[in-house]
């Protein structure tokens, strides 16, 4: 890399005086001990950075990243990915109508259906995400709005949560559980997918509500107060001010997936970093069989529309990805590192050049003899 | 005087017995309210030392803030951070302080306890004896009672002695650092008591003036019952801290005690000042709160108008604020704001302060630690008293040095004399001396085998065996040859202050040994056969005066080396009177030392009258002593009075026997200097009372000098005087010793017809001149024979200022100058003060380092000049300005006439500069970079400024300063001679204050104290002056020498390690804070953070904390033998080439760029994905760690095992506490909760993958810029480097090569040292004039130039081309290093000066060939120029003298510089 030498100054000059006088000086002296430390010799590398010394060092990086970079990018365009809003923001969209009526106090839900069609089959596990854009879930006070303790089952945060939960901590007397915003905030839009059979039959697609969540989220982070059952333990609690139902209703199919332990419930606490974010909803598991997880051809997405997002210019999507070793596709990381390999490899000619034209004395100063 | 009015009475109505003071009956002391003897240095208590260092620790402007911000978190509204988690740093950076200061305070303590415990034997009065008691416990009042080699308790007024003198001697070394012993007196009153004194019998009231710090004076009134008054002076305190020596017992009274003692109030802490790095950092701590505040801001409105697009929809992820309210755009940004200065808060960096103070801590430590810094022979190394300005020593521009001691050795040898007119060249004397400059280079060579010296018996003086001897021990003790030798000789001569062998050894000049023996052989047989002594010729008399003058005319002690610190009692006992003259003894010589049964009442009288002449206390009364003197004119036929030995005795086995065995203890070397010179000719001082002096003379034995006032040397005469009683005419003499310009003037104007005084004075004169051509120190010795009525007359006179109250000092001075007129020249002596080991060299590289060194010092100026010689400070090549001026008028028109020389000078060499511009490469040497001064540049050349005290005095004038300064800065050296502490203050202020440059002062003695306090950084020299300058300094060498390695290497260390931290610092903290900013963009400016914040507030404080400090530690640019040999790459610190204002900002834009990287390559590989907040935060987090320490990488220039170490154990911790954290509570830590978030990114291979590519990606700019840098624009530093890559042996051909040319007259610098970049000159012409305060047009065209002569580069420089061709990494090679491509020749690039310029001036200049005033026969073949002005003549008589001629030549033969010839000439040239 750069050129360097271990440069262990000599020593033997300098410790004459201290060796030979050792025994003699019983008396305390101030004289400084002798050690490297001390005198400040100790062995060091000396690198000095200039284009000779350094140019390897851009080639090398230029040429490991570029494979790099190729092989992220290749890995991510094999990644297949289908992506549909269903918003309703134009009049011809089916949730048009669900979009621009609905709003946080409405009691019934609005129901719309999306029909795409995919072209390529997806093998392996299908990931089925919503997105979400334009929504802050990492705004500074909203973030805050949460209390650890009582998700964690905690009886007493559970009665009494932390300030951070205000304004939605109490209604009344009862407490909100879970409080605070972020929960109160809860993405309940469902979706249900059906493949399109080549007959026209409607085939629901398995849609896997369990392991979306992280396996610490929900067996150590969250976990329901403790009670006979669920409705006991939650007693005397009141549901969040946006939702229809109690937190322990979630998930009316699976007992196990509801109170503070709903996997959904779980995805959205997890507070996304970026205003437009994703977060898994479903896993369509591979099929036993030889056919693909989810064959090219017509699908229907059923909506059930409770998420307003209009008010605040927000988008909903619906994603299907499959996943590699280095997660969803984004192909930016495979460019990045093409990119920045090939400034390497770039600076390291004009460094190359540089040396060749200005540097051949000094480099000769290095190299002695 | 105001110090009489602010006298507090010390009513010590002390123990007035019961009987007469009832009021007293019972109590111990009625001194009570005055405080008591406990000292408490401590700061604090155990109770206060909470609030008091918080106090304290807030005066610190950044802690306040700090404080401010933590407590901010507290506002419900803004808290950005959980409160509690903010106050940590605040608390972890003001409890580091605390422990720090709790320490230190503890020591302190432990040392009071230690002190406060010490015993001492107090009075009590009511057991009436002395008891045991801590010192803490000792009251003003008290009395003490004090044995030997005590330590004193307090203030104590000396009010018994047991020395049969009354004498008390103590010794002051740990106060002032002084080893001499100091001689007390009793108090006048209590002086009688021939009984014990006893404290019942003591009433008197001590009246004194308030507790002050001024050791050396005290002032105050004892008041007896009978209303009598006597005068209390420094010489009867005794001042704490002090030790008794030579006394067996002592018995004093407390007059201040504890905190109001002298050494207390002297004693004031360790100086604070701060560095001009750190003035510059803070101006730009202070653009770090401007571009807070922006940043603030601008994210404040951003908020402000997210918040507006909602407008009333409100959206679920807008919170309420806590109470539901809804909050209005302009609200929460105003709240916002408050937040985002907390958020932001690290930007201004809160462990800067504590990290600058750890770093310097640890410089400090090295540079104490360094073995190059240590002194063997004094066991002692440097001392950095100051601790917080070891990066100033890195930026300095100008060094004041004091000369003496400091330049020199300050041991004086006694070398050469004349007596009479007559040169007693001493060659004998010369020799040794000069052997002992050899030794010690052969000592040196020899020092590994650890040989023997070989013996050397080359001298050939009768003395040779016992000087040889002498040598061994002299070896050991300068040089550090091994230390258990240098130990013994010190324990050796620990005794005697300046007595090193070769200071003691004279050896005699046989001619001037004859001439004394046959002149006392004379006077032994006159003596004998009873004829008056003014037969003797005037030759002979001057000789035996000279010596007796030598021996006298000082303040010496005199003890034995076998019971040290013992005084040698000579009594009278030992003798036998002369029984003819036992009447004439009875009355002149004090009755105690008679053999005490014919003490009479009469001689009492006399006895109090000799002792008010004999010092400077007051007398109690004028007349007695007038009385006396009647008497004596009645007893006057007593001629030949002898109080000496009777000729049978043998004096000369006596003299045998004594030699060696005296030791002098003087309290400037050169008086030892001259007793032991004057013993050498067998004229030994045998003992000195206050009143008595004692001299043993070859033949004569044993002389009683009746001692009648000393009149003490002080800086104003420049002169001191003995007034003694001769014993062998009874003439009352006066003695005078002092510097030959104030004693030559007062020499009486030879009668008419004595030719022969006449040629004598002019004689004498010349050989000064010879003298101080030499480097000698030169001393006048006169005699003034009084009579009787001039006597008197006089007496009265000065009685009176003795007992004067007001205005003393000055009363004194007057009668002193009455006194020494019509002086009688005995003749003259020349000390040798030699140099320092190495001072020549070491100011060659420290110019070579771009320092311009002034020599101030208070020596007369030939001396100086060739001193200045001596040390390479004056070249002989240097064109030689002398400025000597009579009159402001005079001075005024002398600088004026400089200035346009200096500019004639540039325009010769401008004409010249195309024809030489071949020679840039080889020139640059002299220019000197002034970029960083605001005035124009002026260009240093060959030229050296002399000037004396008196012309300084003019130039130093509001009016005249700006001239003397463009005048002295384009001088490449100046030397300013009989200057004056105030004066040396003076300048150093004013080149500081004007120049606006970095300054040094170095210098050992008091005198130096005022410059040393001026300076930016001052050095004491812990020499022989004792330690004011020491207590006054910054740092305080050994040696001189050392200032080279300080400077060059460790200033230059500190300096670049400092100034690399202080950006990496801004740097750092600027990268992190502004990857947040960034978010704020994707957040709503809602002042969220998406690193979490616990790293948020301990990175600075832990994740990056360790390996900048050890950078900032221990990072070498350069390696320490390369900067010393190379000291050329000093410059980069003067020129603050590390630090500048624009690299700030540079390193701001940095940045910003790599956080932009950090922040958005994260981004865009997380962009639209389920990634949550802190899982994306936290790879951002060990990116921008990442980042940051491989920066500190690239800009480590040492990487030794401990910066391996310190950047893994960062890089462990981070994971650690992040992997622990992140495990440790599943529920705690809101809002992040960072749970498995760590362990969870460690299995993504993304994570991997963008730790990778992030650093490298934000990192290439600059790693790219400086590979260009080290390419294409190398600075001489990054040369330096290079050479220190070179193996071992390479290098040190190359280094070696150029010690030999440093060696080398000609050329000073070896050729690759081009280096130096060429300053491009930009002259403002405007400035120039407006400082110059000159007309020209010359000035104009005026070009930077310098007097190296074409024809002076041949031998040596050939010489040089011839090694480069030896060695394969030649000089030339390097020298062809590209940049120097990259300089053309600006107009105003220095040019080196061709012999044309010595044309031109010639034609510009009127040219005389011969000129009376040459300065130095040294520089016989330089150009010397000559400013002279006559005062009457002003306006027309300024001459520049080319003088080429010889000068004055040893054998005397040539121009007669008689003195009064002189004057003549004087008047025409006014040469001073």
């Amino acid at each position: 890399m750069m050129a360097s030498s271990y440069n262990a100054k000599d020593e033997d000059g300098h410790h004459s005086g201290s060796v030979s006088h050792g025994g003699a000086g019983t008396a305390k002296s101030k004289k400084p001990d002798n050690t490297a430390f001390k005198q400040q010799r100790l062995p060091a590398w000396q690198p000095i950075l200039t284009a000779g010394t350094v140019l390897p060092a851009f080639f090398v990086i230029g040429l490991i990243f570029i494979p790099i970079g190729i092989g992220l990018y290749v890995t991510s365009n094999n990644i297949k990915e289908f992506e549909i809003d269903y918003t309703g923001v134009n009049v011809d969209s089916p949730c048009y109508t669900c979009a621009n009526n609905f709003s946080w106090n409405s009691t019934t839900s609005c129901s719309c259906t999306v029909n795409f069609t995919l072209e390529q089959p997806f093998e392996n596990n299908v990931y089925m995400y919503y997105g979400l854009s334009n929504f802050y879930q990492n705004h500074r006070r909203y973030v805050k709005s949460r209390d650890d303790r009582q998700l964690n089952g905690d009886a007493t945060a559970l009665k009494d949560p932390s300030n951070d939960c205000e304004p939605y901590r109490k209604i009344g007397v009862e407490t909100i559980a879970p409080c605070g915003a972020i929960a109160n905030s809860l993405f309940n839009d469902s979706l249900e997918l059906y493949y399109v059979e080549p007959s026209g039959a409607l085939n629901a697609v398995p849609l896997a509500k369990k392991g979306i969540a992280w396996w610490t989220d929900r067996n150590v982070k969250f976990r329901n107060p403790a009670g006979v059952d669920l409705p006991t333990a939650f007693k005397g609690t009141a549901k969040p001010v946006n939702w229809r139902k109690p937190v322990y209703e979630l998930d009316p199919s699976d007992p196990d997936n509801n109170g503070f332990i709903n996997e959904d419930f779980i995805v959205w606490m997890r507070t996304a970093a970026l205003p437009t974010f994703r977060k898994l909803y479903r896993i369509i598991h591979k099929n036993q069989s030889s056919t693909s997880t989810l064959p090219s051809g017509r699908y229907v997405l059923n909506i059930t529309y409770n998420y307003p997002v209009l008010s605040f210019d927000g988008r909903k999507r619906m994603i299907l990805s499959t996943i590699s070793w280095m997660g969803g596709k984004n192909p930016f990381l495979g460019i990045a590192y093409i990119t920045v390999g090939s400034i390497c490899f770039f600076l390291g000619v004009v460094l190359l050049i540089i040396h060749h034209k200005y540097d051949t004395r000094s480099n000769s100063a290095d190299i002695p003899n | 005087m105001s110090a009489v009015s602010k006298r507090v009475s010390i009513t010590t109505c002390l123990a007035l017995s019961p009987a007469y003071c009832p009021i007293c009956t019972g109590e111990e002391n009625p001194n009570r309210h005055y405080v008591n003897n406990k000292i408490k240095t401590t700061k604090y208590t155990l109770l206060s030392f909470l609030p008091k260092n918080l106090f304290e620790q807030f005066h610190r402007f950044a802690n306040v803030y700090f404080v401010f911000i933590a407590l901010l978190n507290f506002v419900p509204v803004v808290n950005a951070f959980q409160p509690e988690l903010a106050l940590a740093p605040v608390v972890f950076i003001l409890s580091v302080t605390a422990i720090k200061d709790l320490w230190e305070d503890y020591r302190r303590h432990r040392s009071d306890k230690e002190i406060n415990h010490m015993d001492c034997l107090v009075y009590s009065r009511l057991e009436k004896r002395y008891m045991e008691k801590y010192w803490k416990e000792v009251r003003v009042g008290d009395f003490i009672r004090l044995r030997c080699n005590e330590i004193l308790p307090a203030d104590v007024l000396l009010l018994s002695s047991s020395d049969p003198d009354r004498l008390c001697h103590i010794e002051t070394a740990t106060l002032d650092g002084e080893t001499n012993l100091k001689q007390r007196q009793v108090v006048r009153s209590f002086y009688d008591l021939d009984c014990e004194f006893d404290p019942l019998k003591y009433n008197s009231i001590i009246e004194c003036e308030k507790p002050n710090n001024d050791l050396n004076r005290f002032r105050g009134y004892i008041i007896h019952r009978s209303g009598r008054r006597d005068a209390l002076s420094k010489d009867n305190l005794l001042l704490r801290g002090c030790t008794i020596r030579n006394t067996e017992e002592a018995v004093g009274i407390v007059i201040y005690a504890g905190h109001e003692t002298k050494a207390m109030l002297n004693n004031n802490g360790p100086r604070y000042k701060r560095s001009k790095l750190e003035r510059q950092m803070n101006v730009d701590v202070f653009w770090c709160v401007i571009i807070l505040l922006v940043m603030c801001l601008f994210t404040a409105v951003g908020h402000g108008l997210w918040m507006f697009q909602y407008g009333d929809k409100r959206p679920v992820f807008d919170v309420l604020s806590p109470d539901g309210r809804d909050l209005s755009p302009i609200m929460s940004a105003i709240y916002l704001f408050l937040t985002m200065i907390i958020v932001f808060q690290v930007l201004i960096p809160i462990s800067l302060f504590v990290s600058i103070e750890i770093v310097k801590i640890c410089q400090v430590y090295f540079i104490h630690q360094d073995l190059d810094l240590y002194d063997e022979e004094t066991d002692s190394h440097l001392q950095c008293r100051a601790l917080n300005i070891t990066e100033d020593l890195g930026q300095m521009q100008y060094i004041f040095s004091d000369k003496t001691g400091t330049l020199t050795e300050n041991k004086m040898v006694f070398r050469r004399c004349t007596v009479a007119g007559v040169e007693y060249s001493h060659d004998a004397n010369a020799r040794r001396i000069a052997m002992y400059q050899e030794m010690d280079s052969e000592e040196e060579e020899c020092m590994s085998h650890g040989g023997t010296l070989p013996r050397r018996d080359s001298v050939t003086s009768y003395q040779s065996a016992h000087v040889v001897l002498r040598s061994h021990s002299t070896k050991s003790h300068r040089r550090t040859g091994s230390r258990a030798e240098a130990k013994r000789a010190s324990i050796l001569s620990k005794h005697t202050a300046f007595s090193s062998p070769m200071e003691k050894d004279v050896t005699p000049d046989p001619q001037l040994l004859d001439k004394v023996n046959e002149c006392s052989s004379q006077m032994d047989f006159m003596r004998l056969h009873r004829q008056p002594m003014s037969q003797l010729t005037s030759d002979l008399a001057d000789i035996i005066d000279f010596f007796i003058a030598l021996t006298i005319c000082n303040t010496v002690v005199v003890s034995s080396p076998n019971q040290p610190r013992h005084k040698v009692r000579m009594r009278f006992e030992l003798k036998s009177p002369v029984k003819t003259i036992e009447d004439f003894i009875k009355r002149f010589t004090p009755s105690r030392l008679t053999s005490g049964s014919n003490s009479s009442s009469s001689s009492s009288l006399n006895r109090s009258s000799n002792r008010g002449c004999s010092s400077l206390l007051s007398s109690p009364s004028a007349d007695s002593t007038l009385t006396k003197l009647n008497e004596e004119q009645f007893s006057g036929s007593l001629e030949h009075t002898f109080s000496a030995v009777p000729p049978s005795y043998d004096g000369k086995t006596s003299s045998n026997l004594e030699e060696g065995e005296l030791r002098y203890e003087a309290e400037s070397p050169d008086e030892a200097a001259l007793v032991y010179a004057a013993r050498a000719y067998k004229c030994s001082l045998v003992e000195r009372l206050p009143d008595q002096v004692t001299v043993e003379l070859p033949h004569l034995g044993k002389l009683n000098f009746e001692l009648l006032h000393t009149l003490g040397f002080d800086s104003t005469r420049k002169r001191m005087s003995v007034v003694v009683r001769h014993p062998l005419t009874d003439q009352i003499t006066v003695y005078t010793k002092g510097a030959d310009s104030v004693i030559m003037d007062l020499i009486k104007p030879p009668d008419t017809g004595r030719k022969t005084l006449k040629k004598i004075v002019c004689r004498t004169q010349n050989y000064l001149n010879l003298y101080a051509a030499d480097g000698l120190r030169t001393l006048c010795i006169a005699r003034k024979v009084l009579s009787k009525e001039e006597y008197a007359c006089w007496l009265q006179h000065h009685l009176q200022a003795e007992t004067a109250i007001q205005g003393r000092e000055e009363l004194l001075f007057e009668s002193a100058l009455r006194l020494e007129t019509n002086l009688h020249l005995l003749g003259a002596t020349g000390i040798e003060d030699r140099l320092q080991d190495g001072v020549p060299e070491t100011i060659a590289s420290l110019r070579k380092a771009g320092l311009q060194i002034w020599v101030l010092t208070g020596d007369k100026q030939e001396t100086a000049v060739n001193i200045a010689y001596a040390c390479k400070l004056l070249d002989p090549e240097e064109e030689i300005l002398t400025l000597n001026a009579d009159s402001q008028e005079a001075c005024a028109l002398l600088l004026e006439e400089s200035l346009h020389y200096i500019q004639a000078k540039f325009l010769c060499s401008s004409g010249d500069q195309t024809t030489n511009a071949f020679h840039s490469n080889f020139a640059p040497v002299e220019t000197y970079p002034f970029s960083s001064s605001h005035i124009s540049p002026f260009s240093v050349h060959r030229l050296g400024l002399v000037i004396d005290g008196r012309t300084l005095a003019y130039a130093l004038d509001k009016s005249l300063e700006d001239k003397f300064l463009a005048v002295a800065r384009s001088c490449r050296s100046v030397l300013c001679c009989r200057s004056t502490p105030l004066q040396k203050s003076m300048v150093v202020k004013l080149v500081r204050n004007k120049l606006k440059v970095m300054t040094l002062a170095i210098g050992d003695g008091a005198n130096d104290v005022s410059m040393i306090q001026v300076a930016d950084v001052g050095v004491g020299i812990s020499g022989q002056e004792g330690m004011q300058a020491v207590m006054a300094s910054d740092f305080a060498l050994p040696r001189f020498r050392y200032l080279q390695k300080l400077l060059l290497v460790h200033g230059h260390w500190c300096y670049s390690r400092l100034a690399n931290m202080i950006l990496y610092f801004f740097y750092k903290n600027a990268m992190f804070v502004s990857l947040i900013f960034w978010y704020q963009f994707y957040c709503g400016f809602s002042g969220s953070a998406m690193v979490d914040q616990w790293y948020l507030i301990f990175f600075n404080l832990m994740f990056s904390a360790f390996p900048q400090l050890i950078t900032g530690t221990l990072d070498k640019d350069v390696s320490a033998e390369t900067l010393q040999r190379l000291p050329q790459l000093y410059m980069s610190g003067q020129n603050s080439e590390e630090y500048k204002p624009y690299m700030f900002w540079m390193n701001m834009i940095d940045a910003f760029y790599q956080s932009l990287a950090c922040f958005f390559i994260p981004y865009f590989a997380y962009a639209d994905s389920d990634v949550d907040l802190f899982t994306w935060g936290t790879p951002i987090t060990t990116i921008a760690l990442l980042t940051i320490l491989v920066q500190l990488g690239i800009e480590t220039k040492t990487w030794t095992w401990v910066n391996w170490l310190s950047i893994a154990f960062s890089v462990a911790l981070f994971f650690t506490v992040a992997l622990c954290y992140n495990a440790s509570c599943p529920t705690c830590y809101s809002p992040s909760n960072p749970y498995w978030t760590m362990q969870k990114l460690l299995q993504d291979p993304l994570f991997y993958l963008l730790c990778t590519i992030t650093p490298i990606a934000a990192l290439l700019p600059r790693y790219f810029y400086r590979a260009c840098q080290g390419t294409l624009f190398p600075n001489p530093v990054r040369v330096g480097r290079q050479l220190d890559k070179l193996p071992a042996d390479t290098r040190r051909n190359i280094l070696g090569l150029s010690r030999v040319t440093v060696g080398s007259p000609l050329r000073a610098e070896p050729p690759f040292l081009s280096l130096n970049k060429l300053s491009p000159e930009s002259w403002n012409n405007k400035d120039q004039r407006s400082i110059a305060g000159s007309k020209t047009s010359q000035a104009k065209q005026a070009a930077a130039s310098q007097t190296e002569e074409k024809g002076q580069i041949s031998p040596p420089a050939r010489m040089e081309k011839h090694f480069s061709d030896l060695f394969p990494l030649a000089p030339s090679e390097l020298d062809a290093l590209p940049y120097t491509k990259n300089d053309p020749p600006l107009p105003g690039t220095p040019q080196p000066p061709s012999a044309k310029d010595s044309e031109c001036f010639r034609r510009t200049l009127q040219l005389s060939d011969q000129s009376v005033n040459v300065s130095t026969p040294l520089v016989s073949q330089t150009d010397s120029i000559q400013l002279n002005l006559a005062p009457d003549r002003a306006s027309e008589c300024v001459r520049f003298r080319r003088s080429s001629e010889t000068g004055l030549r040893p054998d005397g033969t040539v121009q007669p510089a008689c003195r009064t010839a002189q004057q003549e000439e004087q008047s025409l040239h006014t040469a001073l």
